[in-house]
């Protein structure tokens, strides 16, 4: 790095910014803490929070954007301070934490207002808005640390409240196994993660951001590409990538709302942030920007072709979030400018994914929680508000110009076009490609939801719209599925340009098709997808599952990634722990409890030595004497020789 | 005929013994001549303001490093310190003893033949009339071990040790409830001590006689003169190791230490509880402050001959006391082998030669007495209707019956275990510490081992007390009167806060630790 990293210290009203974090953690607490007493208003006390925090955060972002050189630290208190370990409990405000602040309350808010009515007739509600209330919490000092070990902090905080929720409604099985499942995956990478800023420590001797990303040139080529791969191995961990892809999906059994907010919209980007506010490390070494170029291309096509295969709407969405957070990383791993084009994708998908998990839930909502897409059909006259927001969200997300997904995702594939040589046509097609089976699988869910025939249950005869309080939000959220891409894919990238390494211009390539090409060809591949689906399915489809070829199969089963785990990893694994158990119940019990019988028989025995009489007891003490003066004397003979 | 010269005597300095020793007799005299109901409460009242007089005078004198009276006393820091450390302990055990609520008429009678409950006993406890002549006899006990950890020449030595332990012995005798139990303890305890006395004379005089060759000198049995002598006498090394063991031998007969302890479970268990918990704590530091004095002063260069024996005497004494008090069915019996193995742990510090070693040592030896002494008090408050109810099995699901006091008994337990924020760990470390500094892993191994063992008896009490549901025999435990609660919680507070702050009494300890010779 030729130019350093420096922070100014923060002052006047962006002193106060830590009030970010703790708002949301004081509701949480208070709503912990008073229980049931907590029941009647806790929900709109864990609203207010956030909404207070909304707008904070946009006074502090109105406040940055005066400042010259748009960035400010604050250290509030030594954290950890042990021999040469320094660690700060600081935050760092600066573009790139200020937009996440402002998508986490923002849309944070909405869903909160939404959960309010959906989960109205829930019995754990005020528990549900204390864990959303952590939840944001965590993820706000995820966002704002101003080093390694406060995002480490954050990360584990909102990995504990994302397993909180999704196993939310513990009673079922199903979903106590998923909130297992995302727990432990996630424990993989953040293995990764903790080791990554031992690593940190052990060669540069600190964990701060700025200290960090100074050092980096100075480190050898070998210990950059380590720590960032066990860094990107942290970010696919929480944003669901390759190879570590497979709790995303089952995180679909905690309600709705979390799904949206966590598992779609903010902490499933937490790894794109990860490598964003990393860029400095990643952008030091080219084979690392090439191992996260291809995990997001493996990824965004994997869930693509998963995504087509399923008929459950919430992991349909899920699939599709995947495969979006890969086109993410696509983005961030071509570096440059592409940082900046990976995070407008971020926000865009966060409007869009909300708005659409929000629309499936209002869908669930009305359809007495049905989640199969074969037993829909025809609800776009019953459900007219759902049903038009659900629309917005479909066309941004297949990238239809002009909503917001064309303006998003079409910059990261003319990206992707323009890396040297093969890797263009690689990287760029399946781009490409992509974009595509993302207009067919989402045209799909689309039409087979709310066109054609009705397939419902016979249990079902009118299908309600949901009420004000949960249409509100999907209409805020679509107009911002509309109109945010263009907004954001205007200002963003300027406005971003000021956080520490994300002001390179990319492309020293020329693309290897021109602009125009690919924006034709990328709309055209859209259309393409989209009509086929529309073709495909607009006469519905079988209730039940049909026999299918071998890779809808295979995409059913989840590219077989849950069979490779199994066996990979949990049979040798409940192996490993039967071995350890049965050595610990004969090894180790064995010894310590023979241990344990030696010692009682011989206390018994030395017991009948005492046996109250003056006598021996004045013998014992006679024989005892008489040892003691030989010793003494045979340790002087030794003297003497 | 030589001119006989009197010693100078700084009175000041030796203050507190006088003091305790005057006490003595003045309750001497309160016997003959105060009425017999207002005796209970001048005497202990007179006992307790002697040793708060005492103490200030230690207090006061705490800078003062002489020999005095001739050479007979030594002044110093650790005489300091462990005459503070006495005066502390036995201000508590003066409590216990002098409870009269938990036990009508206290715990204390001198009639051998009158049996408890009947109805002469049952007179005597009414007629407020129970035994006083315990406060002088505990003074008088209390005066001698002040002596004994001051003494600088052997036969003073001796003569203190004469002076606490025959009070001590007549002690063991005046229990209320199971009198025979008692008496049969004063008597095993008076006929070992008197034989171990004989070794400790013996060692006297062989050592005299190892003094005896030196050129220009005249033999003696003060320490500098010893000291002097292990350099320089010309006479036979045998005379001196023989003397040594030998001294040894009557000093860890008082320490308890294997295999000179088998008197302590019986005494233990017969002696009345207060006067059990006041020689678990008092004797105890003066017995390891004369060790102390002894090897550190006079035998300080024969460092290397000692060491291996006594540290084989050490692992012994832990071993035993920890081994036996897995099986033990006796609280009394069980705190008896817990006091060994504490022996064991002492010895340790003692074989540390180091300043911190010493004052290691010292800490211990004040944690240690605090916590015993509250474990004993808890012990006086655990009865039924034949007394104190002692035997293990009676204890079980008294967690359930009292939680308040079953707590603090856990909470000792757990010191004695060495559980962190108690005092039994930071004691334990600060004698750990400095032997392995000093080269004595192998006793450090042997500490560590034996302790895991003595944790089993400790946590299968507290198992029994929280685990077990109460039974028909489950014993409750009597409210105690004010003295007694006094007692148990200065005990629980100091093991606490010695265990969360214990650089304080740390630092007052290493400040003392070193010997004037």
């Amino acid at each position: 790095m030729e130019e350093t990293v420096q922070y100014a210290g923060a002052t006047g009203l962006l002193g106060s910014v830590w009030l970010l974090v703790a708002i949301p953690l004081v509701s949480a607490a208070i709503l912990l803490l008073l229980g049931r007493r907590a029941d009647r208003w806790g929900h709109w006390l864990g609203v207010a929070a956030i909404g207070a925090a909304f707008v904070l955060g946009l006074a502090f972002f109105f406040q940055l954007r005066g400042l010259e050189n748009k960035s400010v630290e604050l250290s509030l208190w030594d954290f950890i301070a042990v021999g040469d370990l320094r660690v700060d409990f600081g935050l760092l405000f600066d573009p790139l934490a200020a937009v996440f602040v402002l998508l986490i309350t923002g849309v944070g808010f909405l869903i909160h207002l939404y959960a309010v009515e959906y989960m109205a007739h829930d019995a754990g509600r005020r528990r549900f808005f204390a864990y959303f209330n952590l939840f944001v919490a965590a993820m706000l000092l995820l966002v704002l640390g101003n080093n390694y070990v406060m995002l480490y902090f954050g990360w584990e905080g909102v990995g504990l409240a994302s397993y909180l929720l999704i196993s939310f409604w513990y009673g079922r099985p199903s979903a106590a196994t998923a909130g297992k499942k995302a727990f432990l995956m996630n424990r993989v990478g953040d293995a990764g993660l903790a080791i990554g800023i031992f690593i940190m420590f052990a060669t540069l001797g600190t964990t701060q951001y700025d200290e960090v990303f100074n050092g980096v040139g100075a480190l050898t080529a070998t210990t950059v590409l380590v720590l960032g791969l066990l860094l990107l191995l942290g970010a696919a961990g929480k944003s669901g990538q390759f190879p570590l892809q497979a709790w995303l999906p089952d995180a679909m059994e905690g309600p709705t709302p979390v799904s949206a907010l966590i598992h779609a919209a903010t902490m499933v980007t937490a790894g794109v942030y990860l490598i964003a506010r990393s860029n400095p490390i990643f952008s030091a070494n080219h084979t690392l920007q090439l191992v996260v170029v291809s995990v997001g291309a493996l990824t965004l096509l994997m869930g693509c072709v998963i995504g087509a295969a399923k008929d459950d709407i919430k992991r349909v969405l899920a699939w599709s979030t995947v495969s979006q957070i890969g086109y993410m990383f696509l983005g961030v791993g071509l570096g440059g400018g592409a940082y900046a084009l990976a995070i407008v994708h971020l926000l865009a998908h966060g409007f869009f994914k909300a708005n659409m998990f929000l629309g499936a839930g209002s869908v669930m909502h009305g359809m007495k929680d049905q989640v199969d897409i074969r037993r829909f059909g025809g609800l776009s006259k019953h459900m007219k508000i759902t049903w038009l927001t659900f629309m917005m969200g479909w066309l941004a997300i297949i990238g239809m110009f002009p909503f917001s997904g064309f303006f998003s995702k079409e910059p990261i594939i003319v990206a992707a076009f323009e890396r040297e040589d093969w890797t263009a046509w690689l990287f760029g097609g399946a781009a490409l490609l992509g974009a595509g089976l993302t207009a067919f699988y989402m045209t799909r869910l689309f039409v087979l939801t709310f066109h054609g025939p009705q397939r419902w249950t016979e249990d079902i005869e009118h299908p309600h719209e949901s009420p004000k309080l949960m249409t509100i939000p999907l209409i805020l959220l679509a107009l911002g599925s509309i109109g945010a891409g263009f907004l954001l894919s205007t200002s963003v990238p300027d406005w971003l340009t000021s956080t520490a390494g994300l002001g390179g211009e990319h492309a020293e390539h020329e693309a290897v098709l021109s602009h125009a090409v690919i924006t034709t060809l990328s709309l055209l591949v859209t259309v393409l997808g989209a009509g086929l689906a529309w073709f495909l399915f607009r006469a519905g489809t079988a209730t039940a599952e049909q026999p299918a070829g071998v890779l809808v199969t295979a995409a059913r089963r989840n590219l077989y990634a849950d069979a490779v785990n199994e066996a990979v990893f949990e049979k040798p694994g409940i192996f490993l722990t039967r071995a350890l158990v049965y050595l610990d119940n004969r090894g180790v019990d064995g010894l310590v409890n023979g241990l344990a019988a030696a010692v009682g028989g011989g206390s018994g025995r030395l017991r009948r030595m005492q046996t109250g009489f003056v006598r021996s007891y004045a013998t014992s003490i006679l024989a005892g004497a008489l040892l003691v003066m030989a010793a003494f004397l045979a340790v002087q003979a030794g003297w003497l020789v | 005929m030589t001119e006989l010269k009197l010693p100078s005597i700084d009175y000041a300095a030796i203050a507190p013994i006088l003091i305790m020793l005057g006490t003595a007799l003045l309750g001497v005299l309160v016997e003959a001549l105060v009425p017999r109901r207002w005796r209970h409460l001048v005497q202990l009242t007179l006992a307790l303001l002697a040793v708060l007089a005492a103490l200030t005078m230690v207090v006061l004198n705490a800078d003062e490093r002489i020999i005095t009276a001739g050479q007979a006393l030594a002044i110093d820091g650790p005489t300091l310190f462990l005459q503070g450390a006495i005066l502390v302990l036995a201000a508590m055990a003066l409590l216990l003893i002098g409870d009269r609520t938990v036990e009508r008429g206290g715990a204390f009678v001198a009639q051998a033949a009158v049996t408890a409950e009947s109805a002469d006993d049952r007179r005597q406890a009414e007629g407020r009339n129970g035994l006083t002549e315990v406060y002088p006899l505990t003074t008088f006990a209390i005066g001698g071990m002040l002596i004994f950890v001051a003494a600088n020449d052997l036969l003073t030595m001796f003569i203190a040790l004469e002076v606490f332990s025959l009070p001590l012995y007549l002690l063991c005798a005046l229990a209320r409830r199971r009198r025979l139990l008692s008496q049969e303890a004063a008597m095993k305890y008076f006929l070992l001590g008197a034989y171990a006395s004989a070794f400790f004379l013996f060692g006297v005089a062989l050592i005299y006689g190892f003094t005896a060759g030196i050129p220009g000198r005249s033999a003696g049995v003060d320490f500098a003169t010893i000291h002097a002598a292990v350099s320089e006498s010309p006479a036979s090394p045998v005379l001196l190791f023989a003397g040594m063991a030998l001294l040894a031998i009557g000093l860890l007969f008082k320490a308890a230490a294997a295999p000179f302890h088998v008197w302590t479970p019986d005494v233990y268990q017969g002696a009345p509880t207060p006067v059990t918990g006041f020689m678990a704590a008092c004797t105890k530091v003066a017995a390891f402050g004369a060790l102390l004095r002894v090897f550190h002063v006079a035998f300080a260069d024969a460092n290397w001959d000692f060491t291996p024996v006594l540290g084989a005497v050490a692992v012994l004494t832990m071993l035993v006391g920890a081994v036996l008090a897995v099986t033990q069915t006796d609280i009394k019996r069980l705190l008896a082998y817990s006091s060994i193995a504490n022996a064991g742990y002492l010895l340790v510090g003692v074989l540390a030669p180091s300043r911190d070693g010493l004052s290691g040592t010292m800490f211990y030896l004040v944690a240690y007495g605090f916590s015993v002494l509250a474990a004993f008090a808890v012990v006086t408050l655990v009865r039924d209707a034949d007394g104190e109810a002692t035997h293990l099995s009676r204890w079980a699901g008294l967690g359930r019956r009292s939680p308040f006091f079953a707590a603090l008994f856990t909470f000792i337990l757990l010191a004695f275990a060495g559980i962190p924020l108690t005092s039994g760990f930071t004691s334990k470390f600060a004698i750990f510490g400095p032997a392995l500094e000093g080269g004595q892993a192998w006793l450090v191994i042997a500490g560590v081992l034996t302790s895991m063992v003595l944790a089993f008896p400790y946590l299968r009490v507290v198992v029994m007390m929280w685990l077990s549901e109460p039974g028909e025999s489950t014993p409750t435990v009597t409210v105690p009167g004010g003295l007694t609660s006094a007692a148990l919680m200065i005990g629980v507070l100091a093991t606490l806060v010695l265990g969360v702050a214990p650089a304080p009494l740390l630092d007052l300890a290493t400040g003392a630790a070193e010997f004037v010779r």
